[in-house]
Order: structure tokens, then C-alpha cells, then sequence
């Protein structure tokens, strides 16, 4: 069995002295693991940085088997991040919830090309990289079936004033719809509903905070997942200040 | 099993040794009992009686505070902070900086479970705050992990209330490795020390 794709690092835990288990999310198969002989040493090691592109060819005897990765860089993006916290700490964040969320060997061609834009948007260095990453966890949201309908409230139909989010449904809810209920929906920043909306002190925590419950409501079920989105809760936490 | 193998077994968990090094390694002792086997011995013994963790820094000696806290001649106010004993090691190998240093115990690490608790940082803020540092070197690993530790400790570290003036924070450069050609180097370095490039 083999197959060669192109990934993105999601994370890479040392095996033994010299070698690492590497989890990268590849273009055609999914998030997929396997070993890297020798990833532990000098020369490979810088390689195997989150978000840092790769050109990976994986082998195995049999499909169900770990298998082992051979990789080369093809682009060194978390070396362009290191010196700028806000941005190094979305790009841990995006490869802990892709790492905590993603099922393994299953492809998803869509959750690719929105974490290569994110990564590029991040790498980039311009524009709003915290409303970039917002709508980066969105669109996981919806890519995994769990995604948020903001088009109209669900009690009135409005379209305008949209205000909270059923935590239940997903579904927007107007003020005037929430009534005494208020205190039991989830805020919803504007910028979630009018792309044109300037963003306001706090909107990006409010919407790491909406889609955050989501996540941890319907994606993050696998043992360690919790310990691993502490990269996210960073995060969130650094957008607050 | 017996005496040997157990030995064998053990030293083969030792970092750079496998089963068939360990089985070597043991060998050789065996041959060399009065010269290598009995100094060994007793330095293991040494060692495991009187070598501790220093209350203060965090380095490995055989007295509490180590000799680099205790030394007068060093500068108290400049304050190295690495993540493991051995990079400590590695700087005072070089014998250029005269301060002390702080050793956190490792980097933050959400795939490990490792988080500020942890870490040796609270015992770090503690030593600020309690006045006569002024500047802070954060000599962590240019990975991922050690810097976004090194961006959390430099966020930490601008938020202390100090009464004694300012805190200067610095990080080791990163860039082009001395005897390093370009053309060998990885990319990540490459843009590293672009980035850093100085005026001359």
C-alpha cells in the first residue's frame, strides 16, 4: 500500500529517540498518521513544524498498519509565523481542532483547501487574520455537518437584528424572537452576518466562544481531543485581551 | 533473569543506547571491573545521594542553591530562562553570559498535556517580582512550541506590576548557523534569517 499527496503538519510526537508519529492533514486522503524514521533529528525536525507544507509519500504492508511517512518541505510556513504571537497562535489552534475533530483516513477535499487558505491568509500577514480564523472554524462547521444557519430567525423568520444563536439548533434568533429566552442563547457577533460589519472589540472572542460550543457540543469525542484544543482555549483567551 | 541481562536491560533504556549497544557497554565493564566498573559505581552513587534540583533555578548540582545562583560574581539582574537543564548547559558551554538563569522544565505543548502549570513559571514570576532583575532572555527553541512558550511568558512578563522600573525582554536570534552556507540551509532558517537581518 502506498500513496503520495501533498499535506499540511497538524502535529508530530516524538516515537522513541529518533523517530516521530506524524499526523498531517493530506489533500486527497484525509488526516492521516504514520511514522517518520529519523524525524526526531537535526535535519528533519524543522521540516515537521506545524502548518508547514509537505510533499509526503506514505507505505505500509497493509492499510490498517501505521505505515511510514516519507516527506519533503514544499513550503516552511510556521518559520514566517514564529515571531508574530497572535498569528502562531491561530495557526496551533486551526492543527489542534483539525487534529481534535477530523476522523483519520478520511478524505475531505473542502476542510483542505479552507486550512491552505487560512494557512496563506495567516503566512500572508495581511488583512484581519482573528476574523479569517472565525470564519475558518465556521466553515469546519459546516464541512462537518454541524453548521450554523445565520440566514434568518428561527422563531420570526426576520432577517434583520439577528442577535443570538440556539445552542441547540444552531439556528439565529432576533431579540425580539429570543424574548425571555435571551439569557439561554449564544451572542452572535455581526460580522457573522454582514461580511461589510466593521469588527468591534470582542466580536472575535464572542464568535470563538459560539463556535467553540459546537465543537465541543458535536465534534470532539475522541480521547485526548479535549487536551489537545488547549492550543484553541490559548487562543481565545489572547483575542479577549 | 539474571544480574547481567537485568543490567543490560536497564542500560538499554539509556537515550543514544539500544540492546545491542547496552549489551556492549556491559561487556566492556565487565572486562575493565576495577578501572570503569567500580568509579562507576561510585559516581552513580554520587550522584544519586547528592545532586538535587536548585530551589531557585532549577539546575541540577550537588548543593541547593547550585553554584551559579550562589556565585557573587554574576549579574543578578540578567535572567536567562531556558526549557530544560540541558540548554543551560549548552550556554554556560560557551561561558559568554555572566547572569543566572531559570529552567522551566520543558515548553508548552497541548499535544503532550503540557500547560503553564507545568511549567516553572509561576516560581519564575515570583523571582521577578521580587525585584533586582532587569532583563529577561527567553532562550527558547525556535519550534513552534518554544516560541509560542516564549510569547506567553513575554505576555506574562509585560503584565507584572514591578516597583522597581522596567523589564527589558530579549529572545535568542535565529538565523544562519556560523559555518552554514545558504545553500545548504532548510527554508525555515533561510526565512528566519531574512527576517532578522541586520544593518551593517
Amino acid at each position: 500500500m502506498d500513496f503520495t499527496d501533498t499535506a499540511f503538519v497538524l502535529s508530530a510526537r516524538r516515537h522513541g529517540e529518533g523517530d516521530v508519529i506524524l499526523s498531517c492533514l493530506t489533500r486527497d486522503h484525509g488526516r492521516h498518521l504514520g511514522l517518520v524514521k529519523g524525524g526526531a533529528s537535526r535535519r528533519s525536525r524543522p521540516l515537521l513544524e506545524i502548518g508547514n507544507a509537505l510533499a509526503v509519500q506514505w507505505r505500509a504492508r497493509l492499510a490498517e498498519q501505521l505505515g511510514y511517512f516519507q516527506v519533503e518541505l514544499l513550503a516552511a510556513h510556521a518559520a514566517l509565523l514564529l515571531d508574530d504571537a497572535d498569528r502562531l497562535a491561530a495557526l496551533n489552534a486551526a492543527a489542534a481542532v483539525i487534529d481534535a475533530t477530523l476522523p483519520e483516513r478520511a478524505p475531505h477535499a473542502d476542510i483542505y483547501a479552507d486550512f491552505a487558505d487560512l494557512v496563506a491568509a495567516l503566512a500572508g500577514g495581511a488583512g484581519d487574520w482573528g476574523l479569517a480564523y472565525l470564519r475558518w472554524e465556521l466553515r469546519i462547521l459546516a464541512d462537518l455537518g454541524f453548521g450554523l444557519d445565520l440566514s434568518s430567525c428561527a422563531v420570526t423568520g426576520a432577517t434583520d437584528g439577528l442577535a443570538f444563536v440556539s445552542p441547540k439548533t444552531g439556528r439565529a434568533v432576533t431579540a425580539a424572537g429570543a424574548g425571555r429566552y435571551a439569557g439561554r442563547l449564544l451572542p452572535l457577533p455581526q460580522i457573522l452576518c454582514d461580511p461589510a460589519a466593521p469588527v468591534q472589540p470582542g466580536d472575535i472572542q464572542q464568535g470563538l466562544r459560539l463556535t467553540g460550543h459546537f465543537l465541543h457540543a458535536h465534534l470532539i469525542d475522541a480521547p485526548g481531543a479535549e487536551k489537545r484544543l488547549t492550543a484553541r482555549d490559548r487562543l481565545v483567551e489572547r483575542v479577549g485581551r | 533473569m539474571n544480574d547481567i541481562e537485568k543490567l543490560i536491560q536497564i542500560m538499554g533504556r539509556l537515550p543514544g543506547l539500544g540492546p545491542r549497544s547496552a549489551r556492549r557497554a556491559v561487556l566492556h565493564l565487565m572486562k575493565k571491573r576495577d578501572s570503569l566498573l567500580q568509579p562507576l559505581i561510585a559516581a552513580l552513587d554520587d550522584v544519586h545521594r547528592n545532586v538535587r534540583s536548585c530551589g531557585i533555578c532549577g539546575n541540577l548540582d550537588a548543593a541547593d542553591p547550585c553554584a551559579i545562583c550562589r556565585d557573587s560574581a554574576r549579574d543578578a539582574g540578567a535572567l536567562c530562562v531556558v526549557a530544560d537543564v540541558a540548554d543551560l548547559w549548552a550556554l554556560e558551554r560557551i561561558g559568554i553570559f555572566k547572569g543566572r538563569y531559570h529552567v522551566l522544565g520543558g515548553v508548552l505543548s497541548a499535544l503532550d498535556g503540557v500547560g503553564p502549570e507545568q511549567l516553572a513559571i509561576a516560581p519564575l514570576l515570583r523571582r521577578i517580582e521580587a525585584g533586582g532583575i532587569s532583563e529577561v532572555i527567553l532562550a527558547l527553541g525556535a519550534t513552534v512550541d518554544g516560541q509560542t512558550t516564549a510569547h506567553y511568558l513575554a505576555d506574562r512578563l509585560q503584565g507584572l506590576d514591578l516597583a522597581g522600573g522596567r523589564l527589558t525582554i530579549s529572545r535568542l536570534a535565529h538565523g544562519v548557523p556560523v559555518g552554514g552556507e545558504l545553500d545548504y540551509l532548510d527554508d525555515g532558517t533561510l526565512i528566519q534569517a531574512l527576517k532578522a537581518r541586520q544593518k551593517l
